[in-house]
This record gives structure tokens, sequence and C-alpha cells, in this order.
């Protein structure tokens, strides 16, 4: 059965780009691929084109099921499909696994052509500016000049800030959502906390843990765990677990007794079966790093001096690892620019995770948004 | 601010009296801009550049669905997003007595703006003195509220009105006063039911 709305069966298709992609660390790949999927139909004109940008542990799977797997819906299925917020009766949708990624395009799993073997450790750092430059290469790829908006959530939104900076007549619109312009001290250490668990497991093998046939499973599950305590709320976490025990009694031991240790280590243990630690570190490294007012003495407004886009900006009021005071720094930049910005501020008790969840006003504001945008 | 729901049956000369005082193409900020129909109306007949301010999802909403810019922000927090002297117009229709803090708010009107322009219901219309002559808090078209389940906290007549303005430094350059699509000269506070006032900072 169908489910009400879904774009249905959906199949990755694949893209090798051999132009040589300089990387903002020095680093050059001389050539890669790139797994994307697309959902309705990009018409005549190649003027209806939305390209929906990941965050930390997404993926090119953005909306729809794979053949035979019912369960393998699209990470944001909720907001992509006919008739749905962002409809694709009336947009081509594309979703595309970034580089460095593990679901298909070259990342740190992939062979390196050079050596035979996976590029593990040497896999170049990227960050979002390489990202938007390989999509930027997807774009000429499919023949698209121009979006009519590229958006994403959390890292997502920054690529969509990214690519209205670096492309400003590439794109209509941007829409941030749940994003922020830059990491805060204390969210830099949650992703520094991460690394260590992963690095330090005695099964990382320096990232060459390919070669020796092993997983570093127990660093990348602590990594996700501590990810996931930061992604909800603490009024989320109350009203899912409270303090509510497994068996209903203390057995006085440090095994499993509250259901959030629970559930944050079945969590933790999907993670480690899917992702790859390598594309962990290298995402959170690209989290990092982005800070386009950087190259401006820290002037954001400076920074988005260049954008055309018009821009929705979307923050939660219960996030926060980008908290809607992050929203509004982006806000405060392109009001100086007098660029095109509606932001709004949806009540969610979700923390961050609420990008990604069924809300009401949320998906309305998206749903009236994307019907302004002439095709 | 409690959210307020703006009486829409006078709406049409409550707008043209306002567009009539913008110059085209210029730059406005509509403080509590309720759904964004003043804005949008204000961008098809001058052709503005603007941006509303508003607190309630449904008229965040709404001024989406109008294709109006919206920055969703409580107005008495402030207007810290916004830069001094960075609008030609800073319009705050039908709100004002619904604010708590008001003189804040016509003072970074002033900051922001290089004018302001401010409507409100006149408390010192006839019928609004006659209700309470008669013993009871005025219901009308344009305080459609009871006492009790109003967000209209500081009415106001036109005289109250000008004396804030004397204590925030703003100099009158304008007023108009309307009785539904009229605009009345003689006895505006007994006859008017509506204000607006144009002013600039007092140099």
């Amino acid at each position: 059965m169908q489910a009400q709305n879904s774009v249905g069966i959906v199949t990755p298709q694949y893209v090798h780009i051999d132009k040589p992609l300089h990387l903002k660390s020095g680093a050059i790949l001389n050539s890669y691929n790139l797994v994307y999927e697309t959902y309705g139909k990009l018409n005549p004109t190649k003027s209806n084109a939305v390209l929906i940008c990941h965050a930390l542990s997404g993926s090119h799977h953005v909306a729809g099921v794979y053949t035979d797997q019912p369960k393998s819906i699209g990470w944001w299925d909720n907001m992509i499909g006919p008739d749905k917020s962002i409809d694709t009766n009336r947009f081509f949708v594309i979703g595309v696994n970034n580089l460095g990624g593990c679901h298909g395009s070259t990342g740190p799993a992939s062979i390196d052509a050079r050596t035979g073997r996976p590029y593990g450790a040497s896999f170049p750092i990227v960050t979002v500016e390489d990202w938007v430059e390989a999509q930027a290469q997807l774009a000429d790829h499919l023949g698209i000049d121009q979006f009519a908006a590229v958006g994403g959530g959390s890292l997502g939104g920054m690529q969509a800030i990214q690519w209205a900076l670096d492309y400003p007549e590439r794109l209509r619109h941007a829409l941030v959502i749940a994003a922020a312009s830059k990491l805060t001290a204390q969210n830099i250490a949650f992703n520094d906390v991460a690394r260590q668990a992963i690095i330090s497991d005695q099964e990382f093998y320096g990232g060459d843990y390919y070669s020796y046939d092993t997983l570093p499973r127990r660093g990348l599950r602590l990594a996700r765990m501590l990810g996931h305590i930061t992604y909800l709320s603490d009024d989320s976490m109350a009203i899912k677990f409270g303090r509510d025990l497994r068996s209903g009694a203390f057995s006085f031991g440090y095994d499993v007794e509250f259901e959030i240790e629970s559930y944050l280590r079945y969590q933790g243990d999907k993670f480690a079966d899917q992702f790859d630690a390598n594309s962990y570190l290298l995402m959170t490294k690209a989290l990092d790093y982005f800070d386009p007012a950087n190259a401006y003495n820290g002037d954001l407004s400076a920074a988005f001096r260049t954008a055309k886009a018009n821009f929705l900006v979307l923050s939660f009021t219960s996030d926060w690892r980008f908290s809607p005071e992050r929203s509004r720094d982006i806000v405060k930049a392109l009001l100086d620019n007098e660029a095109n910005v509606s932001y709004a501020e949806v009540t969610s008790k979700h923390g961050h995770d609420s990008f990604l969840m069924v809300d009401r006003y949320y998906h309305q504001l998206v749903r009236a948004y994307m019907d302004k945008i002439e095709t | 601010m409690t959210h307020i729901t703006k009486p829409s049956n006078i709406s049409r000369p409550d707008f043209a009296a306002i567009a009539a005082w913008i110059n085209p193409g210029a730059k406005v900020l509509d403080l509590g801009c309720g759904d964004g129909s003043l804005l949008r109306y204000l961008n098809d007949k001058c052709g503005i550049f603007g941006y509303g301010v508003e607190i309630d999802d449904n008229n965040v909403l709404g001024c989406v669905r109008n294709g109006v810019n919206v920055i969703q922000n409580d107005l008495e927090s402030g207007l810290s997003t916004f830069e001094s002297d960075s609008f030609d117009y800073v319009i705050l229709s039908q709100t004002l007595q619904a604010m708590r803090h008001t003189e804040e708010i016509v003072n970074e009107m002033l900051r922001v703006g290089k004018q302001g322009i401010v409507s409100f219901p006149n408390f010192g219309y006839w019928k609004n003195r006659a209700q309470v002559i008669s013993g009871h808090m005025p219901v009308s078209e344009e305080l459609p509220y009871r006492w009790f389940d109003t967000p209209n906290i500081h009415l106001c007549t036109l005289g109250d009105f000008e004396e804030l303005c004397n204590l925030c430094g703003a100099q009158i350059l304008e007023r108009i006063v309307m009785n539904g699509d009229r605009q009345i000269a003689f006895l505006p506070n007994l006859i008017g039911m509506l204000a607006f006032y144009r002013f600039e900072r007092q140099k």
C-alpha cells in the first residue's frame, strides 16, 4: 500500500564528475561520484527545480520509499510529495548525498582509484562551500541554471545560505530552517566530544579501520547518543521518558534501567550499524568550520551583501542547539541588506529535531511560501 | 502585546489615508502588521518595499500568503533587529492602544524611521463618551471588545496622544481624523472615530 501523498517508489541515480574539485582545505578531488534522487518533473523552462540539502546524518533519500522496503521512508517525506508543503506536482525536487558522506557519494569508505583501497583517513576534509560547489556540478549535469529554491534544516540550512552567497544568480529562494550562521563554542564542544568518542575507540585505527575489517562501533554509538541528546529538548525527553524504568524498580547496577537509557542506546546502536564513522567526523568538521562572516571580520551583514535570493528563515522555540537567536542573526544580516526575508519562530517542544517533525504551523508556513514561488 | 483583531470594515479608508502619506518606492516598516493587508495595499498602490512585524502565528502565516515580508517578533521587546534611520516610514496602525510599552514603541519608531505614522481609535469620540456617561465602557465598531476581554489597554484621545508625542520628542507633521470614510475637521476629538498622525523627531 502506498502512503498518502507519497512520491512513491524512488530510485537513486548516480553522476560521475570528472572536473577536479578544489577544496577549501587546498586539497583536490580529481573526480568523484554523487548519488541523488529526484521527485516530480522538471518543467520545459527548467525553472521549477528545488534542491534539498541534508543535515549531519541525512542523505539523498529525502522522500518516497525504495522497492520492497516499506520502512525506507525518506527523511523529509512529511514535507515533500504531491500536494504536500513542497509540492512535487509543481516542483522538481532533488536530494543529493554530500561529498564525504556514506550513502553513495564519494566519501572515506569509497575506493581511492590511486591506491585501490578505501580513502579512510586520507579523505580530505570537506566544507559547506565544497558541498555547494559539488552540488553546482550536479545542477550543471541536470541542466539547471537556476533553482526555484534551495533549502534544508540545520546543516542543510547552512548549505542554502552558502548557495545564496556563492551563487547569487543560481537560486531565487533560500529556505533556511533551524540553522545558524556559525556554531557557538558550546556546539563545537559537543562536536568535539563526539569526535573524541570515535577517534579514541581502539577499533578506529587512525581512520583506516576498513583495512582491519572492523568498525569503531562503540565510539560512533557514543557520538550519536550525545548528539541525540542535544537534538531533543529537556521537555520533550521529560514527556516521552520522564524517569520511567524499564522493569519498574531499581536494579542497583549499571545495566539499562531508565527508559531514556534504553532509547539512547537503541538509537546509538542503530546509527552505528548504518553510518560511517569517518563520514561522521567529516560532517561535524563541516559544521564547525561554517562561518561566512569570518572572511568579513565577523560582519555577517557584509557577508550577505552578494546574496540576491529571497529568504524564508524558520526557527523552533525549544531548539537549544541552533536557537532562535541564531536564526535572528541571519535575519538581521538580511534586513541590513534590504533582502526579501520572512522569519517565523515556531512554538515546538521537540528541540532541534523539530524541523523533521510534523507541525501544523511549520508546514503551513513552508506551503504558503512555496505556493508564492513562480515556476 | 496581546493579539488584536483589526476591524476590517473600516480598513479601506484607513489604508487609503496612510497610503496618501507614503512616497512611492519608500521603505516601510509596519509594526503589528496583522495579515499583511496594509503592506500588500501599499505595495500595490505605492510600490513600497517593506517588512511587517507580527507576533501572532495566524497573522504571520497570512503575511506569507499575502506575499509580504514578515518578521515574527514581539513588539514589546523593542526593535533591536532594525538599525536606526533604516526606514522612510514606520507605521503603527491601530496597534498603539494594545501595547504595554507605549512610550517605548514611539521612541523606537522615532529611532528606526525617518517618519512615524500612527493610527488609533479615538477614545474621545462622542459615542464613547456617551457610553461612559451612561455608566459603561464603550463597545463600538472601532472598539469591538468588552472591558474584560479587550486587548486595548492604553486607549487615548487625540489630546492624549499629542501629549505623548511632545513627551517623546516627536514633531507632529500632519493629522487626519476620520469618521467612517469622511475626514473630520470640525471638533475632531468629539466627532472623529479614528485618528492618524504623521510625525518625525523634533529637530
